[in-house]
């Protein structure tokens, strides 16, 4: 391999004549391209000096096969010279910064010595159109200038009064090009331009390259006619017009028909480059489809840069639709045995798995069911060939077999797999998991894994990757697995662990002393691989009972000490400890939950207080196997019971409807009353704020507070039997908020915190008097959505909602691109083995790691060392 | 006004030639491979730097609580 060289600059220029007669191998004066036997004219498109792109034919220039010659570039002399439209705001420029009869800067010296500065000491600024004033005398010859007019794509003319009537002169691109030639170099400096690289006469063409023929090659069709590429179609009408104008020129046609072609010459030549430049219209195919030329080759989603440089297709991936199955271990994915049969691994034969790689060949490509051992889909020799397995040639290519040789077997259980969520923000979005070849269409996951990869299920795809080397599994399975990424470097907290319907589930299991007779302790228990069910809490009428805390403890580790408050804890003034009338106060002793509700806190995804302990002590593994324990439990005890939720589970007493009624009536007459008192001139405006800003802010307060007096009035109501609660209180999903708009009332709707105020003059609705400042005026919704928003309510409640969605939408957005600049910015430092921050060139970006060299995924939620945590597991007890 | 008397301001240091050299033994750099200073920066003009120096910054730090950093003073370019 050559050794790495380091890039001193990179030089960025304008294409010469010179420079492209140069490069040329032949000139090209043919519009031609194959003649009757389907041979190159000579000169003409296809000539075989611009390279081969039909085997068996050799390159005139360089004598290469088709699949070696990289091709050459021939050259179009043309008739007159031609505006390049990539570069016509750059001539406008210059057209109006230099003088129209000696080219020259229209600034003295010391005017440009006031943008750029003295030789010595440069300002860095380069002159721009800005700095020149219109229509002035040139500076150098006197001369008076005119205006230059452009009009889009490539027309450029000059304006003069002439008794007082405006008269425009067109320039030609001979005229333009003379002005360019004339401009000093030293002028071009100043203006940004390298005159050594870039001359500007040479942004209008005088000979227009022709690219190699393996960029545009043409393709044989089925009834064998030639099709030729886009871009050659387009230079076979550039020659065309050229030769018919040389033609109209030598014999001397009238000045108009010259005029004529050479504009025709100047459309065909811009839309060779841009076919899709304003003002022009796109230059089409037979079939009435836009050509696609040069820029279009580059530009958008398709095009060179996007399309082929920074993306690729991948082989050995699968994509497909993503369901639940919360019997599948966290650490596996089930893979459709459609999937498995078609993807493949290599292994190499050697004499000691020979046997059964020939076995595997032997049963071949088609897999047909879960228990069928995987089969082979290639053969590879020595020689590199690749012979494909198919139903005819099994036992042959399995007698061939010997050491050396690879053979591609296809997924089996446990082999390890890349899978992957777009977009991909974080390390957690492409994880090792374990395959499971299971039936069905979709890849299976366990929802614990949904929080790192940001899936639902509502139509979400993922993608699957297979590592094809020794070195790629082993990596997949060091680094990226699963169980190597329970901790998230975003907080050092775990980002797996329960959700949903887990949360819910163990919390009915652990929340208060309950106790299960053996049947229903096994049941429970099915699923985690118990060996012994621990001795019973107590007896009852000669059957022995265990408790749900005891149930729960045999899936903590044994030496597990921890104390801490679940999320339903309500955080009172004093706390009652182990008498908790919730039952929020957690403490887990050698591995037995002594009392406490398991919940968010303790489990969840981002929080989960007791996965975290597990990683600390017993390390990533053993926190999995606890995922999975955790998971299978709370599946299962929350099918003891079930759980759902329905319209009528918002259904309150008539004690409560008439306790909501009088609330918010009450709450409405005393805005009613604060509003009299504003307008008596009676409102005491609070320090810093205008009398309308205190009663705003009084409105909101009040009826702030009647939503939430409603929301308490419809909890009182609805205890832990209502699995909206449930899901409330254990942390699962929804807030008592979202409880008490669907049962008592939905409250106040706000566009950028304030109440509702825009609409109609002096109201918000046609429905309300002018001036009126009343609750239900400006967005109050009294009603549940259980009871129903009448028209004005529903409509304010879609004003309220609209900004939700706008706020979401315009925030990813804006962070998704503040991320990714920040990606291109940090993506190639690494922290160097003495633990500074360095760059690929070896400079010195951090001398410390984060300043203190702690890694954020072992450090505890920030803290470098878990204190607390520690202290308690040794004492046993709250600090 | 002197601003390594304002809060926000970390102390500033010039160091020895002596504690160049053992920084640069220390990350084995060269003084291309610091993090550098603008010799117009206000810091450097009060503390008297000269082009080439090397600064020791000591500031407090959220993580760490004391954080050292070392920067070359160098000529700002010009534009």
């Amino acid at each position: 391999m050559p050794s790495p060289k380091r890039i001193g600059k990179i030089e960025f220029g304008l294409l010469s004549p010179k420079e492209i007669r140069t490069m040329s191998v032949r000139k090209i004066i043919w519009a031609d391209t194959y003649d009757d036997d389907g041979f190159p004219y000579p000169q003409g498109l296809m000539d075989l000096n611009l390279g081969v792109i039909d085997p068996g034919l050799r390159c005139k220039t360089c004598d290469q096969k088709a699949s070696e010659c990289p091709g050459h570039f021939g050259h179009i002399e043309l008739a007159k010279p031609v505006i390049h439209v990539g570069y016509t705001r750059l001539i406008r420029k210059l057209l109006r910064v230099t003088c129209r009869s000696c080219s020259r800067l229209l600034l003295s010296p010391e005017e440009i010595e006031k943008v750029v500065g003295t030789e010595d000491d440069l300002t860095g600024d380069v002159l721009s159109e800005k700095d020149i004033k219109k229509e002035r005398l040139c500076p150098h010859c006197g001369e008076q200038q005119l205006k230059i007019n452009f009009e889009k794509p490539t027309t450029f003319s000059e304006i003069f009064i002439d008794d007082g009537k405006k008269i425009e002169h067109k320039l030609t691109p001979a005229d333009i090009r003379a002005r360019m030639e004339k401009i000093p170099d030293e002028d071009l400096r100043h203006l940004g331009i390298n005159p050594d690289v870039a001359r500007p006469e040479w942004t209008i063409l005088t000979v227009l390259p022709v690219p190699p023929v393996t960029m545009r090659p043409s393709i044989i069709l089925e009834n064998g006619q030639r099709s030729e590429d886009d871009l050659t179609h387009k230079l076979v009408d550039i020659i065309r017009i050229n030769q018919r104008f040389k033609e109209n020129q030598d014999a001397g046609a009238p000045q108009l028909i010259i005029e004529d072609l050479w504009e025709l010459l100047q459309y065909h030549v811009t839309t060779y480059l841009d076919n899709e430049v304003a003002g022009c219209p796109p230059a089409r195919h037979r079939s009435g489809r836009p050509l696609k030329t040069l820029s279009q080759r580059l530009k958008g989603k398709d095009g060179r840069f996007r399309g082929s440089l920074s993306g690729k297709r991948v082989n050995f991936s699968a994509r497909t639709v993503i369901s639940p199955d919360p019997n599948l271990s966290v650490i596996e994915v089930g893979i459709p045995l459609a999937v498995a049969n078609e993807m493949t691994i290599p292994v190499q034969a050697n004499p000691f798995n020979i046997e059964e790689l020939r076995q595997m060949v032997r049963y071949g490509p088609h897999r047909a069911s879960l228990s069928d051992p995987c089969g082979a889909n290639y053969v590879i020799r020595p020689d590199k060939r690749r012979l494909r397995l198919a139903e005819g040639n099994l036992e042959t290519v399995a007698e061939m077999l010997e050491p050396g040789w690879t053979v591609e077997r296809q997924i089996r259980d446990g082999d390890i797999v890349l899978f992957n969520r777009q977009p991909s923000l974080h390390r957690m979005s492409i994880m090792a998991h374990r395959v499971k070849v299971m039936d069905g269409r979709t890849f299976r996951l366990n929802p614990a894994v949904c929080p790192p990869y940001n899936a639902d299920f509502d139509g979400d795809e993922m993608n699957l990757h297979i590592p094809q080397t020794e070195e790629a599994r082993a990596e997949a399975a060091i680094l990226v697995a699963v169980e190597e990424n329970i901790l998230s470097p975003r907080f050092g907290g775990p980002i797996i662990g329960g959700i949903h319907d887990h949360v819910s589930g163990i919390f009915m299991l652990t929340n208060q002393l309950k106790w299960h007779s053996k049947e229903e302790a096994l049941y429970l228990l099915k699923n985690i691989g118990v060996e012994h069910l621990p001795a019973p809490g107590k007896q009852e009428e000669g059957r022995p009972l265990w408790s749900n805390k005891q149930i729960f403890s045999t899936v903590l580790p044994k030496e597990l000490n921890m104390v801490f408050r679940a999320s339903s804890c309500q955080n009172c003034e004093t706390c009652r400890r182990e008498l908790c009338e919730r039952d929020a106060y957690v403490r887990i002793i050698d591995g037995i939950l002594e009392s406490g509700t398991i919940d968010k806190k303790a489990i969840g995804a981002f929080d989960g207080q007791i996965v975290n302990r597990i990683i600390r002590q017993y390390g990533m593994k053993r926190a999995a196997e606890f995922i999975d324990a955790i998971t299978h439990l709370s599946i299962r005890a929350i099918m003891m019971n079930g759980f759902s939720f329905g319209i009528d589970d918002e259904d309150l007493s008539k004690t409560e409807y008439g306790q909501i009624e009088e609330v918010l009536s009450n709450a409405v007459n005393d805005v009613q009353r604060r509003i009299k008192i504003y307008e008596d001139g009676q409102l005491e405006a609070m320090p810093g704020r205008t009398p309308e800003e205190t009663l705003e802010m009084q409105i909101m307060q009040v009826l702030g507070k009647a939503r939430d007096r409603t929301g308490e009035i419809a909890g009182r109501h609805l205890g832990l039997g209502n699995s909206a609660v449930v899901m409330a209180v254990s942390g699962a999903r929804g807030s008592m908020l979202n409880l008490t708009q669907m049962a008592g009332c939905v409250g106040q709707q706000s566009v950028r915190g304030e109440r509702i105020m825009r609409g109609y003059d002096d109201r918000t609705l046609p429905h309300f008097k002018k001036g009126d400042r009343g609750s239900d005026a400006h967005g109050f919704i009294t009603h549940s959505y259980k009871s129903g928003l009448n028209p004005t309510e529903f409509f304010f409640h879609a004003i309220g909602g609209r900004e939700g969605l706008v706020d979401t939408a315009v925030r990813t957005s804006q962070s998704g691109y503040l991320q990714r600049r920040m990606i291109n910015a940090l993506q190639d430092l690494k922290v160097a083995y003495d633990g500074t921050v360095r760059t690929t060139g070896g400079r010195i970006i951090q001398f410390c790691y984060g300043e203190d060299g702690t890694d954020p995924m072992k450090s505890s939620f920030g803290d470098p060392v878990d204190v607390k945590g520690i202290v308690e597991s040794i004492l046993k007890e709250e600090v | 006004m002197n601003v390594l008397e304002h809060v926000m301001v970390p102390d500033h240091q010039i160091m020895s030639e002596e504690e160049v050299q053992q920084l640069y033994s220390l990350y084995t750099i060269t003084s291309e491979q610091l993090p550098k200073i603008y010799h117009d920066d206000p810091a450097v003009k009060v503390i008297g730097a000269k082009v080439g120096d090397v600064i020791r910054i000591v500031r407090t730090s959220h993580t760490a609580g004391r954080a050292e950093s070392y920067r070359l003073v160098i000529k700002r370019p010009k534009k």
